[in-house]
């Protein structure tokens, strides 16, 4: 028995990075997966691969600040698998940018994908969580949510909502058993982080390297699973001791 | 079985916590060594324990020579340390800072503070050799926010997050990874107590009120929070360091 055993997980930015490797380890832990990206190529490929290790799993393209798209992802996952137990908010963008060369239409795409897509996603797990009796949503934020830094304005003040907005729906939906937390990770070696600043990064963290996808996985198993069934509202950070300095 | 032959180190292991982290750890295949004040206490502790291997020690954390010296016998009992809880903790005198004592004060600091640094000090000087090992310090939201009557108990916690997030720093670079729990009301002998000390004999209001102030409505169980020790302390938990997790049924979010 895996700790997620037959359990329904929604993964959005599940086809690569810490989406992707979470959904490798929730399917290890019995859950059946719905992988929700933008891109349909590396997504059906993911659905492919979770397929092969005899998981039940689903695609689904969707543009998370689209609420249309949103709606099609709880009809498809409930047409298919009958109910949502888990949603791992985790698509989000971000670009390096000064902020007085940022433009207001990247500064709003940033914000609506980081901000209201985490929202509208979040919003109809709840609204199936609260038909079936609960569930537990883990939101990514960024330790960027909890401190600055230069360049990244939109997606540190985004991320710093998702922080919020966690602590709001935690408290809100506390006595209904839906429990609401987000990841804040530090320097992990996805693509979103270009080859040439890894080495960089990495030394301006106190463990000295990057943290692995599946290493984001792993916390965010705790967090979905029964191991953390006191914990909501907080955002939990695994950062190699990078907020600590 | 995530800790077969791990080397699991548990001061305050009579308390309620200590209790159920060391069944938790035991479950899974962990050797013990259970440190607390009194023997007779310890020892009914340990009843309740089915480990493969248990070796009790009792110290009082407060003095700096027998920190010392249950960390030496751990060691040569077992030759490392593996995982250590720097648990023990005391709540102390309920009173305003207005007629707050300094024996008070200096008692708690003397456990929770003290206590806290020389587990650190000795501990982390085996992990170091090693370059290995996993510290979860037993911090509170007393650590993070303010409790009316329990200044001692708050200044100290706070500084045990304080110690928590200086220690992972320093032990970044040796592979040893310490963080902190920050739980809110745990369902103990030790809420018991605190229970008393804010109400005398109206101490089952106090407990409806506490319970009452988290919005799940109702305190942790001490298995809740082995629960996290055991994530904290294994390797699903390799890249967390310096960080605090609170576990309080969401009362964190209705304060910084």
């Amino acid at each position: 028995m895996g700790k997620l055993q037959d359990q329904v997980a929604i993964i959005t930015g599940g086809a690569s990075g810490i989406g992707a490797a979470t959904a490798r380890l929730f399917v290890q832990e019995g859950a059946k997966v719905v992988l929700v990206d933008l891109n349909e190529e590396k997504g059906k490929a993911m659905e492919q691969e979770l397929k092969s290790l005899s998981a039940e799993a689903l695609f689904v393209k969707a543009d998370i600040t689209s609420e249309e798209d949103v709606t099609n992802i709880y009809k498809q996952t409930i047409d298919t698998f009958g109910k949502v137990d888990i949603l791992f908010n985790n698509a989000g963008i971000g670009r390096t940018l000064p902020s007085h060369e940022l433009e207001y239409s990247e500064w709003r795409k940033t914000v609506n994908v980081d901000l209201d897509g985490v929202f509208l996603v979040a919003r109809g797990a709840i609204r199936e969580m609260l038909k079936t009796g609960g569930g537990t949503i883990v939101n990514t934020a960024s330790m960027y949510g909890w401190v600055g830094a230069p360049g990244n304005a939109a997606y540190n003040a985004a991320k710093a909502g998702v922080i919020n907005l966690t602590r709001s729906l935690g408290l809100e939906y506390a006595d209904q058993n839906i429990r609401v937390n987000a990841l804040c990770p530090g320097y992990i070696d996805t693509p979103i982080i270009p080859a040439e600043i890894k080495q960089e990064l990495a030394q301006a963290t106190p463990m000295k390297r990057l943290g692995q996808a599946e290493e984001m996985a792993k916390a965010v198993l705790f967090m979905a699973s029964d191991d953390s069934a006191f914990m909501t509202g907080n955002s939990l950070i695994v950062d190699g001791g990078f907020t600590a300095q | 079985m995530r800790f077969k032959d791990k080397v699991v180190l548990i001061t305050g292991a009579a308390g309620g916590i200590g209790i159920a982290a060391a069944q938790a750890y035991a479950k899974e295949g962990a050797k013990l060594a259970l440190v607390d004040l009194k023997q007779e206490p310890l020892e009914k502790a340990a009843e309740q324990i089915e480990a493969q291997d248990k070796l009790l020690l009792t110290a009082n954390v407060s003095n700096e020579e027998e920190v010392k010296g249950f960390v030496q016998k751990t060691k040569d009992h077992y030759g490392r340390i593996d995982i250590f809880l720097n648990n023990a903790g005391i709540n102390g005198e309920f009173h305003n800072i207005t007629d707050q004592t300094e024996e008070n004060f200096q008692n708690v600091f003397g456990v929770n503070v003290m206590g806290v640094f020389f587990g650190l000090k000795y501990v982390l000087q085996v992990m170091k050799e090693q370059k290995s090992g996993a510290v979860v310090n037993t911090a509170s939201n007393g650590g993070l926010l303010g409790a009316p009557g329990m200044s001692a108990y708050v200044a100290s916690k706070h500084a045990v997050v304080g110690l928590n997030k200086t220690a992972a720093l320093e032990m970044a670079e040796y592979g040893v990874r310490v963080n902190a729990v920050a739980p809110s009301g745990v369902n103990t002998e030790m809420m018991r107590r605190i229970e008393q000390n804010a109400a005398g004999d109206q101490a089952e209001e106090a407990r409806k009120a506490f319970e009452a102030s988290v919005p799940m409505n109702r305190y942790a169980t001490a298995e809740e929070i082995a629960d996290l020790m055991v994530f904290l302390s294994s390797d699903q938990a390799s890249f967390i360091s310096g960080s605090y997790y609170r576990i309080d049924g969401g009362q964190g979010a209705t304060s910084v």
